[in-house]
């Protein structure tokens, strides 16, 4: 019985939250998180600092008890046995945890002995992780001589050496530099793609999420939105139209009278807001009679879906500076190492 | 796994089955943490150094200074039997034993403040394993430095042979691993690199300078003498003396001058072995309690 109960669950959902609480005496970090993640995808846990990501992410990985509410990873429950969930799950977290003194081989020995993968296959999968992370030339160089990018690379090497189902990352990009920020995206595609691994990352990075298969927007302990980036996106109501032309005034009201939008005009350049672009920017081409001389299109941002859901800009300005004083710190402890 | 819990037909069945799993990736774990110990002591070549230059330091410049200011009617000299080099050599040892014990375990504090604690913390071992882990990584490195102290011994007038260093090593065991598990129970309660300090200043170096390892704990002012016997480091100090001492050809009742005495008894080796022992499993059910806790 319980043996089909886990295959079930295997084919569906491998990450199940009911009504997750954590409170901290009288603060509620976070305030009742549902949500359902299916095997395979990239699922992004969108948020501003303190709106309970980690707090999430750490019950998950039952480094933390929920106040109320349950979870399960792999089909099973994290507080009743949180040795097995981690066993099956891979962990990155925000702050670095190698051994900068060891070699990067060596960091990932020391793993695959603490996480009892058998000594028979020990070399070949720390070879295949060094090799799918691009570390292979470096593996015997001491991790104080990594950089940023190949310290982050190693982490996620190591976190999937016991072949975990689940590989969590808490902001796994943050303090890198955007080129690196992008092949460390490429990398964990390409290990979803060649190991069918989920991965639930958490990012308040907006152009980021965009890679995710599907995102949870969370606010104040709570999820306000969730569904792929274009679902989300698709909530602000359509595409971005702005045009330019040598006589505002007459191709505004054309466009009034003939497509039936009404522009926002600022300076020289109408501004409209329309459903779907690809069908309206043709139209207001073949149909104008005013001059266009510009037509730009944008689409809309999951900036502008946050903004929308909460009233705010996601990065804040204390976020902003949190954030900074962050990456300062981590290159600070970098160097005094 | 699922296959277990199918046949056996009830949900009870797979935690029961768990347990076995935890406790041999426990034991492995508890080898790879040692051996990390090892390798960053091996590898960091200049700590070896520097570890031994201080012994060295106290040994020659403090030994030979001592040495000749104690007259001939004091406890050492030509009456005494033993010059203060030979008594202060097996208490440099220890001195070593010590200091490298504590410094060892306490590198929790530093895998903490540098994120690799949580590695260890998050992985599917139990706890203890770390505590144990820490403390036997702090005993090997103890034992390595103390036995490299043991190659002075020609330099210093003290003959050592085979047996004597046969007896020495379970002794000098015993004490770095008391120390090595207090080293890891004050390391499971700090936080933070501060602590680290005030633990150098107002824990090790008292333990140091009351352990007998630069001078005889007979004859002290009243006040002195209980913290002395309060001082565990002392139990694990004199055993490693008097057997140094006893391979001179000296008589025993000579040895025994300097021996640890309570209320004028002197304690048998045994004994202070069971103590040292005592010591350094307490510590560590500390330790393992501490680390048990889930933060």
């Amino acid at each position: 019985m319980l043996g089909a109960w886990v295959n079930m669950t295997e084919a569906g959902a491998v990450i199940e939250a009911d009504g997750l609480v954590k409170r901290y005496g009288q603060l509620e970090a976070v305030r009742g998180i549902d949500l359902e993640v299916r095997r395979g995808e990239i699922f992004g846990f969108l948020g501003p600092n303190g709106a309970g990501k980690s707090t999430t992410i750490s019950i998950l990985c039952t480094l933390l008890t929920p106040s109320a509410g349950s979870a399960h990873v792999a089909g099973i429950d994290v507080m009743r046995d949180p040795a097995r969930v981690r066993q099956r799950i891979g962990l990155v977290f925000q702050d670095p945890s190698l051994d900068d003194q060891l070699t990067g081989r060596e960091n990932l020995e020391f793993h695959a002995f603490i996480y009892s993968v058998p000594a028979g296959e020990r070399d070949r999968r720390i070879d295949e992780m060094l090799a799918l992370l691009q570390l292979t030339d470096r593996a015997s160089s001491l991790v104080r001589t990594y950089s940023g990018g190949m310290k982050r690379r190693l982490e996620i090497a190591r976190g999937m050496l016991h072949q975990p189902q689940v590989l969590f990352l808490d902001e796994p990009t943050l303090g890198l530099d955007p080129q690196t920020r992008q092949s460390i995206w490429t990398h964990l595609n390409q290990l979803r793609d060649s190991k069918g691994i989920t991965i639930f990352m958490t990012t308040h990075y907006m152009d980021e999420a965009e890679f995710c298969d599907r995102i949870a927007i969370i606010d104040r302990g709570k999820i306000v939105a969730l569904g792929t980036p274009d679902e989300l996106k698709a909530m602000v109501g359509g595409d971005v139209v702005t045009i330019t032309s040598s006589r505002p005034g007459e191709a505004a009201a054309e466009i009034e009278s003939v497509l039936g939008v009404t522009p926002i005009r600022d300076d020289g350049s109408l501004r409209m807001e329309v459903p779907d672009a690809k069908v309206f920017v043709p139209r207001l081409v073949r149909e104008l009679s005013a001059p266009v001389d510009t037509v730009t299109l944008r689409r809309p941002s999951l900036d502008d879906v946050f903004l929308k859901l909460t009233g705010r800009a996601i990065r804040d300005e204390e976020a902003g500076t949190k954030d900074q004083m962050r990456a300062m710190a981590s290159r600070w402890m970098g160097r005094r190492r | 796994m699922s296959a277990k819990a199918t046949s056996a037909g009830a949900a009870q069945s797979t935690p029961a089955a768990m347990p076995v799993d935890i406790r041999m990736a426990s034991l492995r774990a508890i080898y790879i943490i040692w051996y990390r110990d090892l390798l960053r002591y091996w590898r960091d070549r200049w700590r070896l150094v520097a570890s031994l230059a201080q012994p060295l330091l106290f040994l020659v410049v403090f030994g030979s200074g001592l040495s000749s200011a104690l007259g001939r009617d004091s406890l050492f000299g030509a009456s005494g039997g033993f010059t203060y080099i030979q008594f202060v050599y097996p208490g440099i040892i220890g001195m070593a034993i010590l200091f490298t014990a504590i410094f060892g375990a306490m590198s929790i504090v530093w895998d903490r403040e540098f994120g690799f604690l949580k590695e260890v913390l998050v992985a599917p071992i139990d706890r203890w394993a770390v505590a144990i882990g820490k403390a036997l990584g702090g005993t090997t490195q103890a034992m390595i430095q103390g036995l490299i102290l043991l190659v002075l011994a020609p330099f210093v007038g003290v003959k050592l042979n085979v047996l004597t260093v046969a007896e020495l090593i379970p002794l000098a065991a015993l004490l770095a691993f008391g120390l090595s598990s207090f080293g890891v129970a004050l390391a499971s309660t700090m936080k933070s690199l501060q602590g680290f300090q005030v633990v150098m200043n107002f824990l090790m170096m008292p333990m140091f300078f009351l352990s007998g390892a630069l001078f005889p704990l007979t004859n002290l002012p009243g006040w002195m003498t209980v913290l002395t016997r309060l001082d565990p480091a002392s139990y694990g100090i004199d055993p490693l003396r008097r057997v140094v001492l006893s391979d001179s050809g000296r008589s025993s009742a000579l040895v025994e001058r300097f021996a640890l005495t309570i209320n004028g008894h002197v304690l048998a080796i045994p004994l202070e072995a069971g103590i040292m022992l005592a010591f350094g499993a307490l510590m560590l059910g500390i330790a393992v309690l501490m680390f048990q806790r889930r933060d």
